[in-house]
């Protein structure tokens, strides 16, 4: 599971930096959606995107 | 001169080798279902105008709350997860997601969720999320689980909360229909984890839960099971009378609600071997069934009067 500890520091297995790529990639697409999200719906409401009523 | 002789400590840093599928398993995606089902009822029971993009928000708003839940239970239960079957092949038992990493992703969706709701949606919403995550990870999973048998009745409240959440989302308020629909969940749950306990009572028992049937016994459960159930029918055929949802509601919920309570006294009566076993599995596989029914009836509702308002 660790990575094998290199003088240079420490280099990750095939596995490891498959794993990570893959959730990089997942929180890329989480921050995409809420970018849009938040985009979105400040078109829909427009001016009344500053009313937030409790 | 250095104080840390750096070639006499073997650095040996954990790198994860979690993929998405862990950390989607960790939100617990069947419960999530149910609850995205629950929630898009009461959102689209509410009255009045929703535009389609916040209704959407507040939809993923509240999956997500409940998926971080999940991940936060997942995080504090990480040790009688281990011990039972149901549960041992979950992401931290197995070793591949650490329980701080847990914790981080399930904190991280759960203010993510919450100030995302209520920015874009309302803060009223978004602090029903917030209290029912609160009440699903503190009250339910850290206080009341390994506490007292009454665990999931009082824990119920959190998996009855979504389609509030979705109702106040959409209007800002509370009113009686979302509370019935509350009501409906929250009766639901005993007899629905009651009959999972049943066959499952080993695997509490090894893990020092207090479920029902491993306090108080298995005919002990099968009488509170028939008792809820009786509750259960009567609060959800209920609406219709009230004038709160329609016939077809009603008849469904007659015609579902008899199947239920026929399972219950079967499970109730038959109390030995490999049928009562069978009676018990059949239960809480209907008790999915019956939710799922009542609910998508009052959703077929809702879009046929909107699609065909004359007819209906």
């Amino acid at each position: 599971m660790a990575g094998k500890q290199e003088p240079n520091g420490i280099v990750l297995t095939e596995a490891q930096k498959k794993s990570r790529r893959q959730r990089s990639i997942a929180i890329a697409l989480a921050l995409g959606v809420l970018v849009v999200l938040f985009f979105a719906v400040t078109i829909v409401k427009g001016p009344a995107v500053l009313v937030r009523p409790m | 001169m250095s104080v840390v002789d750096h070639n006499a400590i073997e650095l040996s840093p954990r790198i994860s080798e979690a993929d998405v599928a862990d950390y989607i398993a960790l939100l617990k995606p069947r419960v999530m279902s149910l609850v995205i089902f629950t929630a898009l009822v009461g959102l689209v029971l509410a009255p009045g105008h929703f535009h389609p993009v916040l209704a959407f928000t507040s939809i993923l708003c509240i999956a997500v709350g409940a998926g971080a839940s999940g991940a936060l239970n997942m995080w504090y239960e990480s040790d009688i997860d281990a011990k039972m079957t149901r549960t041992a092949n979950r992401p931290i038992p197995r070793g591949r997601v650490t329980r701080p990493e847990a914790l981080t992703f399930g904190m991280t969706l759960a203010f993510f969720s919450v100030m995302t709701l209520g920015i874009l949606v309302n803060w009223f919403a978004g602090g029903l999320l917030a209290f029912t995550i609160f009440f699903y990870v503190v009250i339910y999973t850290m206080a009341l689980k390994r506490w007292t048998a009454q665990n999931i009745v009082i824990g119920g409240a959190a998996g009855a909360l979504p389609p509030v959440v979705a109702w106040a989302a959409a209007t800002g308020s509370l009113s009686i229909e979302p509370l019935l629909l509350f009501l409906i969940i929250f009766f639901w749950t005993p007899p629905h984890f009651w009959a999972l306990a049943l066959f499952r009572s080993d695997d509490y028992a090894r893990a020092g839960v207090p479920m029902l049937p491993v306090v108080a016994g298995p005919d002990a459960t099968r009488l509170q099971i028939l008792l809820y159930t009786l509750v259960l029918v009567a609060v959800a055929f209920a609406p219709w009378p009230l004038g709160y949802f329609d016939a077809v509601y009603g008849v469904t919920s007659l015609v579902l609600g008899g199947v239920m309570l026929a399972l219950a006294i079967n499970v109730y009566r038959r109390r030995e071997g490999s049928e009562a076993l069978r009676a018990t599995r059949k239960l809480f596989a209907f008790s999915i069934l019956y939710l799922f029914g009542l609910f998508a009836t009052l959703l077929l509702e809702v879009v046929a009067h909107a699609v065909a308002p004359s007819i209906w």
